[in-house]
């Protein structure tokens, strides 16, 4: 897990998100399951609905996400879902039941609405931004905050430990990605 | 009025290597009824289980899914019937046993015991959509519905069953979790 008060991700900079979009498809992601989020709307999920490689399932709440995921990795099937804080949060109990407790390998990239990216989340003017590290802490799940382009590099590697280890992870995206 | 473990019966003889999703009540009957490596009752969070069913379905399309729900948990997943529409899996059956009641958490009534879950699943979009009142006419149709093209969604209207044993530590164990997925996996 990243360390308290951030990596990287509290300097200045810009967050591509073609970058992070090979780097999912690098980790033998298939499956891209969402509901909108505004933080990564235009850099991920736009793109990734065009995206031939990659079959994006809209869905109607979040938790579902959690579900549908879980199903797909009793099939080998690789899923990333992508979904906003606020949603993560709402979802709390399923992936407390089937991430957590039932050890599946739910990947999650959550992002962080209104958050100033020059600031450790742990430290925003914002509640429901401030707590998210805490809880996934609290949860035991690891977790790896991307905001600057250099932060990329984790997401395959936490990807792939994810699924050797059949354990939930979950990458805050911390900058709207371009 | 039909009773679930006597709908379950008649399910069961028509059925070989499906994956079945099944919950709370619905699962108690159904492994008591049917118990097989291709049962899959850890859903982790109520109303979850269609969401399960959706992405084992997804996952092995050239295998059918049976999900069990009963009507409290669909109510805690109503947006699953739109999703599973869009998705549009052709080898996902969809059976809601409706008893007007959260029997497994007290047998207190639903919030309106007159919803028309047929109704949401037509509006939503599935396939093919049936309702079911009377165990004959379901013996006589389970099979036609089972080999519908997906989504298929069916209402089964049941009465409260009597008092069930929920063995929570033998339906989420992680030994069956394991066994069905190496069974789910292997099947040709």
């Amino acid at each position: 897990m990243d360390t308290p008060g951030g990596s990287a991700s509290a300097t200045s900079g810009a967050l591509d998100g073609g970058g992070i979009i090979a780097a999912i498809k690098a980790s033998g992601i298939e499956y891209v399951l969402s509901v909108p989020d505004i933080v990564t709307s235009s850099g991920l999920l736009r793109p990734i609905a065009d995206d031939r490689e990659l079959r994006l399932i809209r869905v109607c709440k979040e938790d579902e996400c959690i579900g549908i995921a879980s199903g797909l990795s009793y099939c080998d099937k690789r899923a990333l879902i992508l979904i906003q804080h606020t949603g993560f949060l709402d979802s709390i109990n399923a992936i407390r039941g089937i991430a957590v407790e039932y050890k599946q390998p739910i990947c999650m990239m959550v992002g962080l609405l209104q958050h100033d990216p020059e600031l450790a989340p742990r430290i925003s003017p914002r509640y429901g931004v401030r707590i998210m590290e805490p809880i996934l802490d609290d949860m035991g799940i690891a977790h790896h905050l991307i905001s600057v382009d250099a932060d990329v590099a984790k997401i395959q590697p936490a990807i792939e430990k994810a699924y050797a280890a059949s354990e939930p992870v979950a990458f805050l995206i911390g900058r709207s990605p371009t | 009025m039909m009773k679930r473990d006597e709908c379950f019966r008649v399910l069961a003889r028509h059925l070989t290597d499906e994956a079945v999703v099944a919950t709370y009540s619905s699962a108690v009957e159904w492994v008591e009824i049917a118990p097989r490596v291709l049962n899959y009752t850890s859903i982790g969070a109520m109303g979850l289980d269609s969401s399960h069913g959706l992405g084992l379905a997804l996952g092995r399309p050239d295998k059918r899914v049976v999900v069990l729900q009963g009507d409290g948990s669909l109510l805690m997943n109503l947006g699953s019937l739109v999703t599973i529409a869009a998705v549009a899996p052709k080898n996902l059956v969809h059976l809601v046993a409706q008893n007007e009641t959260y029997e497994a958490n007290g047998g207190h009534p639903i919030p309106s015991p007159k919803v028309d879950f047929a109704g949401m699943a037509r509006a939503a979009g599935y396939a093919a959509v049936y309702e079911f009142s009377d165990l004959g006419v379901f013996t006589q149709q389970v099979a036609h519905v089972l080999e519908q093209n997906g989504p298929v969604f069916a209402t089964l209207h049941i009465e409260p069953s009597k008092p069930l044993t929920y063995d929570y530590p033998s339906l989420y164990d992680p030994a069956k979790r394991k066994a069905f997925k190496a069974a789910w996996q292997a099947r040709s």
